[in-house]
Order: C-alpha cells, then structure tokens, then sequence
C-alpha cells in the first residue's frame, strides 16, 4: 500500500515537472497571459481611472472589485462554518 | 502549561514583537494602494500576531483581546464594510462598486476611487484577521484547568 501511494506521488510529480518545462519565463513579454490587449489598458489606464498606483491593487479592487467581493465572502463563510461545526462550549 | 510556554526569554520577546508585527500589518493593510500589501495579506499578519501572543499566554489570555462577542460582530463588519462602499456608490448614481462617482470632499475622481479602495482594503483586513483568530480559537485544543473544569461540569 505504501509503495502504491510512493508511486502515484512520483508519477504526479513526475508529470508536473514534465508539464512544468513547456511554462513560460518569468516575465516572459511574449507569453499569452502577457500578450492579450487588456494588459496594455490596464497599464495605460489604471492610474488615471483608479487613483492608485500599484496596478495589482487596481485590478483586485476596482476592476474586478466583485470577485474581491465574492473571495471575502468566501472567508467569511468558512469563519461562520468553522465557528458553528466546531465551536467549543461557552465555559 | 508547557516548557516552552514558561520560558521567560520566549515570553519577553513575544511582549514585545506582538506590537511591532501589529504595527507591520497596519502599514501593509494601508499600503495596499501604493505598493506589495494589501488586506488579505495584512489582514493574516495581524491575525498572527495575536495567534502568537495566544500560543505563549493561552487561549484565556487570547480571549480577553479578542472575545467571542468581538470576533462574531467584527467578521461581519469587515464584508459590511465592503459591500457598504458598493452599495454608497449606488446612492449617487453609479453601479455597484462604481468608485469615481461618490461626490467625496469634491475631489476628482481618481483620488476619490482612491480612497474608497483603502476603506474596502480596511474592510477586507478585518473579515480576515478576525476569521484567522476564530479559526485558531475554535479548532485549538482545550487548555488542562478548562478541561478539568467541564469535566465537573459533566459530572
């Protein structure tokens, strides 16, 4: 059973790094992820439409504020999950 | 009570480091909007802060910062806090989560979209510290006098 699941860890693994050859650079100008024109606006406009300057927070609060919106209330959710499965008495 | 948390060296320097690490989680909740930082992540470095203080002193300790009540009414301010700033930028107008049109200290647009995202960045912070802290509370092992103690209960 232990060489079985030794196995299935090598072979995932294995087939991760084989995959993980074809990623591109870091920073790669010419990967698609960087080459899709939304990019460009982002980096033209997030400045003058958001007031801020890091653009990551541009994107996450602004952009796409309603993602944002939905992960906190993700967290949240686990919270009020966690607090009624196993919270402890009131001692 | 175990070796590690009797020791005095271990009990001093958490003194002092809870401070400064709250400091820190401050400034990456605010600095958000102008470099790396943000309130997910100063959010969780507030939380463990005080998951540190609670690890040294105990839970009892712990519970006396942040009490059950004050963790049940903060987690829901936090996305109150959120969906507030969506829900004002409808009253004047815009969408939901609209920023540049609240009319704030008549301000141009981009300044006011500005500051709305740090009060969503606070918002955020919060619901995440608190989260963390609860979390820690809940699923942490009884201390051995409350043990001893709801076991008189059960009795």
């Amino acid at each position: 059973m232990k060489i079985a699941a030794l196995l299935a860890v090598i072979l995932a693994g294995g087939m991760l790094i084989y995959a993980g050859q074809d990623l591109p650079a870091f920073g790669d100008q010419k990967s698609p992820a960087n080459q899709h024109p939304i990019v460009e606006y982002y980096i033209n406009n997030s400045q003058s439409e958001s007031g801020v300057g890091n653009i990551v927070t541009a994107v996450l609060a602004n952009y796409r504020g309603y993602d944002t919106l939905g992960e906190t209330a993700v967290i949240f959710t686990a919270g009020m999950a966690v607090l009624l499965l196993l919270r402890r008495r009131e001692i | 009570m175990s070796r590690i948390q009797e020791s005095v060296v271990i009990r001093t320097v958490v003194r002092i480091m809870v401070p400064f690490i709250e400091i820190f989680a401050l400034y990456v909740i605010m600095h958000g909007a102008s470099g790396p930082g943000g309130g997910f992540q100063g959010g969780v470095i507030f939380g463990a802060g005080i998951i540190l203080f609670t690890m040294i002193y105990g839970i009892k300790e712990g519970k006396q910062r942040m009490s059950d009540k004050l963790s049940r009414i903060l987690s829901s301010t936090g996305l109150s806090i959120y969906t507030g700033t969506g829900l004002l930028c409808m009253v004047f107008g815009g969408m939901f989560l609209q920023y540049n049109v609240v009319p704030l200290l008549s301000l141009d647009p981009a300044n006011v979209s500005a500051i709305l995202i740090d009060v969503v960045e606070i918002g955020i912070g919060i619901t995440v510290l608190v989260i963390m802290i609860s979390l820690f509370f809940d699923i942490s092992p009884p201390e051995e006098d409350e043990l001893r103690f709801s076991e008189e209960e059960e009795q």
